[in-house]
């Protein structure tokens, strides 16, 4: 560590005023305040300061998203060797390794491209990287369909960053959850690539890992089965466990309940939003149940199925919860995530066309948050005011 | 004949076009440049129609202008654009009949049109027939520059043609190459004409302040 410091210091003059690499300032400042806490001090008024700034707060997102990124590479290597049908013969490691080379390309481009825009911006308007893009780059390879390709990743992750987020003036103003936007484009834009059953088990032998499967290979997820009547191939068990056919970071239930712990724990995400999203999807899914027409499969799939397929988990784990685009008061916060929950179930029911609601759902919430707020901050003028006059 | 092009009647014709323009500057005209606009050949056609019905309206409304009762010009306008549009929706029809479908209402919608309506109140009511002409020509012309721009980058992006000729190859698709979607979506063309209006502000603003 002290060796790191050491270097960073011996570098930077380099990209101080007249130093030969100036234009790379906002570059060494973004890598310099994430790897050590800058210990600079306001200089005027009173402020008070957290011990953890928000490059900390990312940099906790970005740790418990990691169970959910391992447990995806797994099970991308785990759906093609079981395509294969070759799922005995193979090692742990093998199927690791094949996951992982699968995923790798995916991450590397949605930063590179991402942080890119950022970075540029940064320099252009003369200002400090932001943090923000720490974490969605993190996010969008684990919402995204492992037969995505690149490119296609590459140009939502531009749009996104650029319509989504900088021209609202970068983190923390943007009114969409970033991530959610570059999966909206690249939804109405390539439908082919992100929905349908041809797209979650990757199909080419990578490295010498992994087999070449034919061509036209087909695996639905289990709501894509549902969403066409066709019965359920895999069992609730390993709907929690994670196994089946899926975005990549968004299968299993377990891996993502552990990053909800560390978010939890560390108090990055507030638990309101969280608990209430899963009330409003049972609430919903109940209801669906009782009332929901008999020949619709999704609207008679049990509520706990409910919540555990799809992205419903992932999204109220570490979407729902994001504090720019949500509920900033606690009470919204309810409200908010009941919205999400119940918004979802009814879109994944009531619309055969877009058999996943939890995308739309939340960034429909994203845009009714500061509304909710405002009701909230209204109400309790109001009630003050009450008390006021009645003395 | 000098008088015709004088300077004045000059920048009547070309401020629509740059710093006055009807949809990028003042925001008229949103609606149907919208909706017209995943292809190229209707945004053309459209422009056109709009070109032709705004420079004719213009020269009528101008003509009668001291004779309409102020109280009822609104009606009066209307009307006389009414009448325009049914005789190009006519035409289309006979003439272009597939490109006609396409626009469906939105030639009929042109009545509506803020921008006509707009010239007619801020324009033809107070000057002559021809500068009223030229008036008309040079918005018209205004909306159909924005709805080219618009529709060839959507119909290029999203269907890899122009005016229906395949543009990108066969080949692009084979390497893996899709259309986009979203291109063909009219949110999509609200991002791309929010885009528009953001270049030429800054530019005109890059010209304002190097004066």
């Amino acid at each position: 560590m002290n060796a790191l410091r050491k270097y960073l210091d011996k570098i930077k003059p380099n990209f101080e005023e007249g130093g030969k690499l100036h234009a790379f300032r906002s570059v060494f400042d973004g890598f310099e305040t994430f790897l050590f806490v800058p210990n600079a001090t306001s200089k005027s008024g009173v402020n008070v300061h957290d011990a953890i700034d928000s490059k900390r707060i990312m940099s906790f997102v970005v740790i418990a998203l990691m169970p959910a990124l391992l447990f995806g590479m797994y099970n991308v290597g785990y759906q093609n060797y079981a395509a294969a049908g070759k799922l005995a013969e193979a090692t742990f490691w093998e199927i690791f390794g094949y996951g992982f080379l699968a995923v790798l390309p995916k991450i590397i481009v949605s930063y590179v491209v991402g942080l890119g825009i950022e970075f540029i911006v940064a320099q252009w308007k003369n200002e400090e990287i932001h943090e923000g893009y720490l974490v969605t780059g993190m996010i969008v390879p684990l919402i995204v369909p492992v037969g995505a390709p690149l490119w296609v990743i590459a140009v939502a992750c531009a749009f996104a960053v650029i319509f989504a987020k900088e021209i609202f003036g970068g983190t923390g103003m943007n009114i969409f959850n970033v991530a959610l936007i570059t999966r909206a484009f690249l939804f109405f834009a390539y439908p082919t690539v992100m929905s349908g059953d041809a797209c979650w088990v990757a199909t080419e032998s990578i490295c010498g890992l992994g087999y070449d499967l034919p061509d036209g290979f087909t695996m639905a997820t289990p709501l894509g089965e549902a969403a066409v009547g066709a019965a359920c191939t895999s069992s609730v068990c390993d709907q929690v466990i994670g196994l089946i056919p899926g975005s990549i970071g968004e299968t299993s239930v377990i891996a993502i309940a552990i990053g909800a712990v560390i978010l939890l724990w560390s108090g990055v995400a507030s638990w309101k939003t969280m608990f209430s999203v899963f009330v409003g999807g049972i609430v919903m899914g109940l209801v669906f149940n009782q009332f929901g027409p008999e020949n619709n499969a999704v609207a008679m799939m049990p509520w706990y199925q409910h919540l555990v397929v799809g992205g419903f988990c992932f999204g109220a784990v570490f979407m729902a919860t994001d504090p720019v685009t949500s509920a900033r008061t606690e009470c919204g916060k309810y409200v908010y995530g009941f919205l999400i929950g119940a918004m979802a179930i009814i879109i994944r029911v009531l619309n055969p066309g877009y058999p996943e609601g939890m995308m739309l759902a939340i960034l429909l919430m994203n845009l009714f948050a500061p509304l909710i707020d405002y009701f909230v901050v209204q109400s309790n003028i109001d009630k003050r005011a009450k008390r006021a006059i009645k003395k | 004949m000098s008088k015709l092009f004088s300077k004045e009647n000059k920048e009547v014709l070309s401020s629509p076009l740059n710093v006055n323009n009807p949809v990028a500057v003042q925001v008229l005209g949103i609606c149907s440049a919208l909706a017209v606009t995943s292809q190229l050949m209707p945004a053309i056609v459209m422009g056109l129609s709009v070109t032709v019905i705004t420079a004719f309206s213009n020269v009528i409304i101008s003509l009668i202008r001291n004779t309409i009762p102020n109280r009822i010009r609104i009606i009066v306008q209307l009307v006389v654009v009414a009448a325009l549009v049914t005789i190009v929706s006519m035409l289309l029809k006979a003439f272009a009949y597939d490109v006609s479908v396409q626009l469906s209402v939105y030639v009929g919608l042109i009545i509506t049109n803020c921008i006509l309506m707009g010239r007619l109140e801020a324009f033809a009511m107070m000057n002559g027939p021809w500068e009223s002409f030229l008036d008309g020509i040079g918005n018209g012309l205004g909306y159909a520059f924005v709805l080219v721009v618009v529709g060839a980058i959507r119909e290029f992006l999203g269907n890899g043609s122009l005016l229906g000729f395949q543009i990108i190859p066969q080949s692009f698709y084979d390497m893996g190459y899709m259309n986009n979607g979203m291109m063909t979506m009219p949110a999509m063309a609200l991002i791309l004409l929010g885009c528009f209006i953001w270049a030429q502000r800054a530019a005109l603003e890059k010209k304002e302040n190097k004066k």
